[in-house]
This record gives C-alpha cells, structure tokens and sequence, in this order.
C-alpha cells in the first residue's frame, strides 16, 4: 500500500474551539479501498476530525488552527488541500468526492420529504440527471443497500422507517455520487445488534464493490475488530497509537490502549463458567496500567430463600387512540405473559432489541406503569392487594437506575440533596446532620467523596454521574435494584468501573440486581441468570452458562451471532441476517400467539415457537 | 468555594446592583411620597400651568395642564400604578402556576377543564370581559386587580403546562417517582424550579403591560377615582399635550420604563441565579 500515494493525508492537524484545542497534532493517512478505523471514548476528538475531513469544523464554531488535509481524486494527480478550499470549492467534493453518514439516522433526514425527493435531490445536485434519470439511479442505490421494495420505498416518509432502514437510506445518500471516500460517524450506535450487523455487511459489501476508501469512527471495538484494515486510536485529541487491525488487538503497545482493549467486555469469554466473576480493574491512570482489586466469584445467589420479587404471567399493554373519535385501534403488546422470579443476591439479565418489552417490565416492577393483567409479587404478597403503605415500601426495597445519567438527576438540586431525597421520602432517618453524614458515606461508598455532596450534577462526568444515581438507589437501603440500560450511555473504562461497583455491591449488601441491557457481553460477565426476550415474550430463560454456551432458541442464537467480538480473527464471514425487527403493534382483536415454555434442563426454559421465528 | 462565598457572590452582579437600585428607589420614593409631597398633587394652579421643566424652582419637572407638579403626580401616581402592575402579575403567575402544574402533570379530566376554560379566556377580547366585569361586579381598585388577573393566569398555566409536559417524562422525574416522592413534593421540588426562568421573564413583561392597561381601565371608568393619579393615566392625559408641552407625558413615561427595566433586570438576574449551570461559569 505504501508504494501509492494516500488518498487521504492528514497531516499535523489542530482543531480549537477558541484557544482550547480539541485534536492536536494529528496525522494519519488513508489509501484507497482501506478502511480506516478511529476509536476513542467521549471527548478524544474522533468526530472533530471526521468532521474537519467533509469541511465542515467552522459550522461548529471550531477552527483548524494548524496541520493540513490532503486530498488526492487519483494516484498521479497533484494533492488538493482540503482546508485551504473555499466554502463553494469544499462544497463540490462535499458528498460527491467525500460523502458522510452520521449517528442519528432519526434526525439526519428531513421529515418532510419523501426519501426519493431526498437522493434525488442529491444526485441532481451534483450529477447530470433529469428527473426521470434521476429516478432511476435511486431506485438502484435503494436495491444496493439491500433494501427491498425499492419503488414504493421512494414515495414513503422518513417517519414511515424504521431506524436500521433510514440508516440504509443515509448511505444511499451518502454513495450517491460515487465517493471515493466515505466517512461514517457511529453510524450503527443507534442500531440493535442484529440491525448493526446487516448495516456493517452493507458497507463491508460496497466498499468491496465501488472500492470506496472508509473512514469509521467508533467508540466500539468490537465494531473496529469486525470492519477495520487500520486503527487510530484517539484520547484527548492526540493520537495514542496507530496500527493496522491484528496488530492492535494482539499487541497493544500503548498503556491506554492496552487499559481500552481489557476493559472491553467481549462475548465468549466467560464459556465454561458458571458463575460471574467481577475481574480485577484495569485503568489507565495518565501514565501508565494499573491493575486494581482481584478476581472474585459471584457466589451470592441466595437459593432457599423466597424470591425478592417474582412475576407472575404479567401482561402490560398500551392502548393507541386513532381516528376521530379516538376510540382505540390499535395496542402496543410491550409485554406478554412474563413469568420470573429474582433471588436475593442474584443478577437476572433481561435481554432484547428494541420494542422487545424489556424496560416495560422494569417500570412495571418498579409500579410507573400499570400491568394490565398478572401479579407482581413482592415479599409474599402481590402489589395489587398491597395497601398504599405497603406499596411504598415496595419503593424503598425496590430502586430503579435509568440509562441516561445526564437526565436521571434533577438539575436544579445538589447532588446531596438528590441522595438525600430518598431517605426523606421514606422517613428512615430525621436528623439533618445524620442524613448529610449518611449522604457521605453513601458518597465514598461509591467511589466520590463526601464534599461532592455540595456540588450541582452538571459539574460532574457521565460516570460519576452514574455513581450518583448508584448512590442514591444505595441511599433507601434496597433489596432490588433495577438497572435499566444503566451501562449503555458510558464509555468502556468506565463502564468496567461500574460493573466492578455494581459487583461488589452485590457481594458486601446481598443486592439482587435486574439487569436490563442490549449488550449481551456485558450481561454474559455479569449475570447469574438470563431471560430473552422477543416481542414481549420470554423465549429463553436460564442459567446464564447454558443461554450462553448451548443457545436453544432461535432468536438467542440470532442475537449472539449478531454481536461483533472484539477480535479481528473472529472475523464472521457474512452471516447474512435480514430482516426488521418486528413491531409489538397489533391491531385491536389481533391477539398475540402466546407460547408456552418448555424446561429442557434444570432451570432451562425455551419458548415452543422457535421453529416459526425466521433463523 | 462555600456556599457562604457563594451566595455573597451571587449579590455581587450588575443585574442585581442595577435592577435593585432602580426599583428599589422607586418604590422608596413611592412609598414615602406622602412624606416628600405633604400637600398631596391636588394643587390646581391655573396661573402656572403647563410650566416648562426647570422653568421654576419649585416644579422641577414642570407642571401639567391644570398647573399641577408633575414631580409629585409621577411620584404619587406609582403607588396606584405599581400596586395594579405587582398585585395583577403576582396573582396570575401564582395562580397560572398552579393551575398550569396541575393540568399538566395529572392530565386527563384537570386537563381537559382547566384547558377549555383557557381557550374560551383566549378566545375572550379583553375589552369585552371589562366592560362584562364592570357591569357586574363594579369598579375599584381591587376589582381591576382581579379581573387583570382573571384575564392573564391563562398565559402562565399554558406556559407552564407545555413545560410541564415535556419534562414529565424526563428521568429525573420518573426516579423521583420511581423514589416514592410525594406528588406535591415533585411538583413545587422538582418541576417548579426547572420551568421558572421563562415564567420569571413573561411576569416583568407583564408587569409593565398591566401598568399601562390600568389607564385604559380607568378611561372606561372600572379604575379608580380619575381624579387620583396614576402613571397609565398621565400618559393619558398629556398625550393631547405632545406637541406643545412633552413634560406631560414624557416623566410617567419614563418612570414606567425605569420600573420595567430594574423588573427585567432583577428577572434575570433571578432567572441566572436560579439555574445552577450557568452560575459556576461566570
């Protein structure tokens, strides 16, 4: 590769927001057909630098202080200098030499337009169609993208798709006038696995075909070890390391990149185990790798004691009022006919894409929602019959961690005053100064310390944020703890720095935890226990060794097959999965098949409809 | 940083020293005016009317169409004037509040009653309701009060119904839920603070509106005794002046702005205060 001039050449780059700079000195270059992976975690300055690539940094406020982007259309011709380019001259290879696809497939389109009007719109913009030519070129890119259906999917709305499909569109768009480069900024973090899978084959398939040069950035390393030829690695704007794709995972050579590749969480590595075992913490501390407690089992499953919850066939659903009368039409079946039980000391993992009812169950312990048939049954006795008194201390026992820590705390209130609020709610403490001496130590317990109480939520980071909210769930002294998606919005180090908390707090208080998460690397280190579910049903239920070493189902098989492994020699070679996930929207009447679940092993529930799934 | 260093920094801004100055020195002056005018603005001098400002000594600001101070009027006038614009917008923003809270946060039936009674309000001319008011209850002071803030609550409660709706379903007030907290306690704790600033801000603007519709009200004859001065009612009366002798209407005028400018100030100043993510960044 080296013989031929890169396409692409960054060269000694700065970016700054005023004097603060947000990538420095950065340089890496990118040849035709490569794909080039940028990781980091928040705040390292990937998206900067994709960004700075398309010309687009001065929208953002920010400026390239120094560096230069080189850009060449073949291997003979001169070098084009991206970043002395005026605006109209950037505006000519913007999306048609240099294309983007971004995060949010949801916003990115304009929801006033139908999709044909907007690839056309691109391709009449930059090409030599008429309308009718024009029309025929989308419909091509629409079938290139692997979308079915493509002439009806002209006339439709973006609203009218589903995420993975807008995304598909987006690259469509995006490959419209033949880029030689793509960028893809976190095109799939928004997706479902199995929907991230598909997308990640799409790009895979076209840059082999149109031999596009890709430049991918990501957070994920398993989504880097699926797709990437060559790795950047970014933190605080400076470039760590650069490799090509098997060096980087088999031998790191930077601390932080080796701290980043141990705290990723990666399917298949507890196989064999039986139990959860919280890992020794491996941080990256500025300068070098720590390595931080030791390898402990989870063994605080407590069996011969009565369940701290169990549900029983719980059903919620949500009526949708349609027409003019607005009488009801159509139902959401978020959960159907659910039955668990939690252990004291046991973490059971609720797992499913989108619209698979997971978080529904969760509100639905937690009483935000109402169920609209079946029992919730909490210390013996069922929440329907309990007295209102009775149902808060079902509050005080039973916590709830919600995904987003940046909108789970109360902006106006101090920190303290948040993790106060529940020992006040519940009477259990009435001395101000005993309550603020709890506060601190419920502060330390999780890893801050005790004058933080003072602070307002805003000063702090996404992971200490989530200590707060962890601190405050502590604060009522629960049996359960709810964690909706509590891991998905931090960044790896961090969120093995959580999953150590979370461990240990299960061993030192006898927590039971209900693990609600997408991400089946993180629930297979963390969990005792594992419910799948699918369109509001449970279809696997079981020891989290036997869900995840001998999957039965189909769907189980299919949701693990989705997820990249964060190793480059684990490549899957095209593991084709089609398909949409299906809507829990039912007409009126049409009611849900309700299958029943068969135990094929001690403690080993696989739901009878596995044959009707499409595998 | 203490909070003690803290709150005393929270004093040290130019919103708060201006804002207090201003409104603070009207309505000391306001307050005192029977002290400062013993005589009252009453005094009917024919011989010295329409004097010109700093004309003669004793009538700084120079004299309206009866020969009257208009120092001492615009002085005398705050109390009616300020009495109208505070009492009005503090009663509307209280009750806006509540019933905005209310409706938006329990939905259904609340909603649905205090929305439709808002629709037939707005859909409402307010002259129409005045003279409605009028012929019913009758005039006075206080009855001008109620029925400004009969006819204004309706722009608070949907301002903080909207609010309210969009923030009920953030995760901060689910965990509070979710918690055990108690509804009153979420509303007044958590949803309160986090909607206040554009409430804060549409009550300064409200208020300097109410001062001016006080002069209207009092044309049609449902304010008080005409006779009594008032800044709206200045502005009224000198209007036919303008050309000959601005003086008029040009200090209630004047006083009118410096009291909405020291409120917008102060709002503000308020609203910053209020919002703990803009304070560290100053």
């Amino acid at each position: 590769m080296s013989s031929t001039p890169p396409l692409l050449s960054v060269q000694s780059l700065d970016i700054a927001f005023g004097s603060h700079r947000v990538v420095k000195d950065l340089s890496f270059d990118l040849h035709a057909g490569q794909t080039l992976a940028i990781v980091g975690e928040s705040g390292s300055g990937k998206s900067m630098t994709s960004l700075a690539t398309m010309g687009l940094v001065h929208y953002l406020n920010a400026t390239i202080a120094k560096g230069r982007i080189l850009y060449r259309r073949t291997s003979d011709s001169a070098p084009l200098e991206l970043t002395a380019l005026s605006d109209k001259e950037m505006r000519r290879i913007r999306g048609k030499e240099i294309s983007m696809i971004f995060q949010e497939p949801m916003t990115s389109l304009n929801p006033v337009y139908t999709v044909g009007d907007q690839i056309t719109e691109v391709l009449r913009l930059h090409g030599d169609y008429s309308r009718a030519t024009a029309r025929e070129e989308a419909l091509r890119l629409l079938r290139l993208v692997r979308l079915a259906d493509a002439e009806s999917l002209l006339k439709r709305y973006p609203h009218q798709l589903s995420g993975g499909m807008r995304q598909r569109v987006m690259i469509a768009m995006a490959l419209a006038c033949k880029p030689k480069v793509l960028v893809a900024d976190e095109p799939t973090t928004a997706l479902d696995v199995t929907i991230q899978a598909q997308i990640l084959a799409i790009i895979k398939d076209l840059q082999k075909e149109l031999g596009m040069a890709v430049i991918f950035i990501t957070h994920d390393m398993g989504v880097v070890a699926e797709v990437a030829d060559h790795v950047v690695v970014m933190r605080n704007g400076e470039k760590v390391e650069e490799a090509d794709v098997a060096t980087l995972f088999a031998a790191p050579q930077k601390p932080y990149t080796q701290a980043l590749l141990a705290a990723v969480p990666t399917l298949g590595s507890m196989q064999g185990e039986a139990l959860p075992r919280a890992e020794p913490l491996i941080i990256f501390d500025g300068e070098k790798v720590v390595t931080q407690g030791e390898a402990t089992l989870q063994d605080t499953v407590q069996v011969q004691q009565t369940p701290v919850v169990s549900v029983r066939n719980l059903v919620t659903r949500f009526d949708i009022h349609k027409g003019f009368f607005g009488g009801v039409s159509h139902r959401v079946h978020a959960v159907e006919n659910v039955s668990f039980d939690i252990q004291p000391g046991e973490t059971l993992a609720l797992v499913g894409e989108s619209g698979s009812g997971k978080s529904t169950i969760g509100r639905t312990i937690q009483q935000l929602q109402k169920s609209t048939s079946g029992d919730i049954v909490f210390s013996g006795k069922p929440v329907a019959e309990m007295s209102r008194a009775e149902k808060m201390t079902l509050r005080q026992q039973v916590q709830y961690i919600f995904q987003d820590p940046f909108a789970s705390l109360d902006p106006r209130k101090t920190v303290g005053f948040s993790i106060a609020e529940p020992i006040r709610t519940h009477r259990l403490m009435g001395d101000e100064r005993r309550i603020k001496q709890r506060v601190g130590e419920l502060l330390e317990r999780v890893g801050l310390s005790p004058e933080h109480g003072e602070r307002y939520p805003h000063e702090f980071s996404g992971g200490q944020r989530q200590r707060i909210c962890i601190a405050r769930a502590l604060a009522s002294k629960p049996k359960l703890i709810i964690a909706d998606e509590a891991l998905s919005a931090l960044d790896v180090s961090i969120q093995a720095q959580i999953i150590h908390l979370m461990m240990q707090l299960q061993r030192e208080e006898g927590l039971a935890y209900l693990f609600i998460s997408h991400d089946m690397a993180v629930v297979e280190k963390m969990s005792h226990r594992v419910a799948v579910l699918h369109l509001g049903q449970i279809v696997e239920m079981g020891p989290r060794q036997r869900v995840f070493d001998a999957p039965q189902h189909a769907y189980t098989k299919k949701l693990l097959s989705a997820v990249p492994v964060a190793d480059p020699h684990h490549r899957r070679e095209h593991l084709l999965l089609e398909g949409d996930i299906p809507s829990p929207i039912r007409r009126v009447g049409d009611e849900p098949t309700v299958y029943p679940l068969d135990e094929i092993t001690a403690g080993h529930f696989v739901s009878r409809n596995g044959a009707s799934l499409r595998s | 940083m203490t909070i003690n260093a803290l709150k005393l920094e929270r004093f040290k801004s130019f919103e708060f020293i201006m804002g207090a100055l201003l409104v603070g020195g009207i309505g000391f002056a306001v307050l005192f005016s029977g002290w400062l005018f013993p005589d009252g603005a009453s005094g009917v001098n024919l011989a010295m009317r329409l004097t010109p400002p700093m004309a003669d000594g004793s009538f700084p600001l120079g004299t309206d169409p009866l020969g009257r101070d208009v120092l001492a009027r615009v002085i005398i006038g705050g109390e009616i004037s300020l009495k109208v614009g505070f009492y009005s917008a503090l009663g509307a923003v209280v009750l806006g509040i509540v019933m905005g809270l209310l409706s938006g946060y329990y939905g259904g039936v609340i909603d649905m009653i205090v929305m439709r009674f808002a629709d037939v309000q707005l859909a409402l001319p307010f002259i129409l309701l005045a003279i409605t008011f009028i012929a019913v209850i009758g005039g006075g002071l206080s009855n001008m009060i109620i029925l400004l803030i009969v006819s204004q609550w309706v722009q608070y409660a949907r301002l903080v119904r909207g609010s309210v709706l969009s923030l009920k379903d953030r995760e901060f007030i689910l965990s509070a839920q979710a918690i055990g907290v108690r509804d009153w306690r979420i509303l007044f704790q958590h949803l309160l603070p986090n909607l206040l600033g554009p409430v804060i801000v549409l009550m300064t603007l409200n208020v300097a509106n109410n001062i001016l519709l006080e002069s209207s009200l009092t044309f049609l004859g449902l304010g008080v005794d005409p006779v009594i001065p008032s800044w709206g009612g200045m502005l009224a009366e000198g209007r036919t002046y303008l050309q000959t002798a601005w003086w008029v209407s040009v200090f209630p005028g004047v006083a009118i702005l410096l009291t909405v400018l020291g409120l917008n100030l102060l709002g503000d100043w308020l609203r910053d205060t209020l919002d703990p993510t803009g304070r560290t960044s100053r």
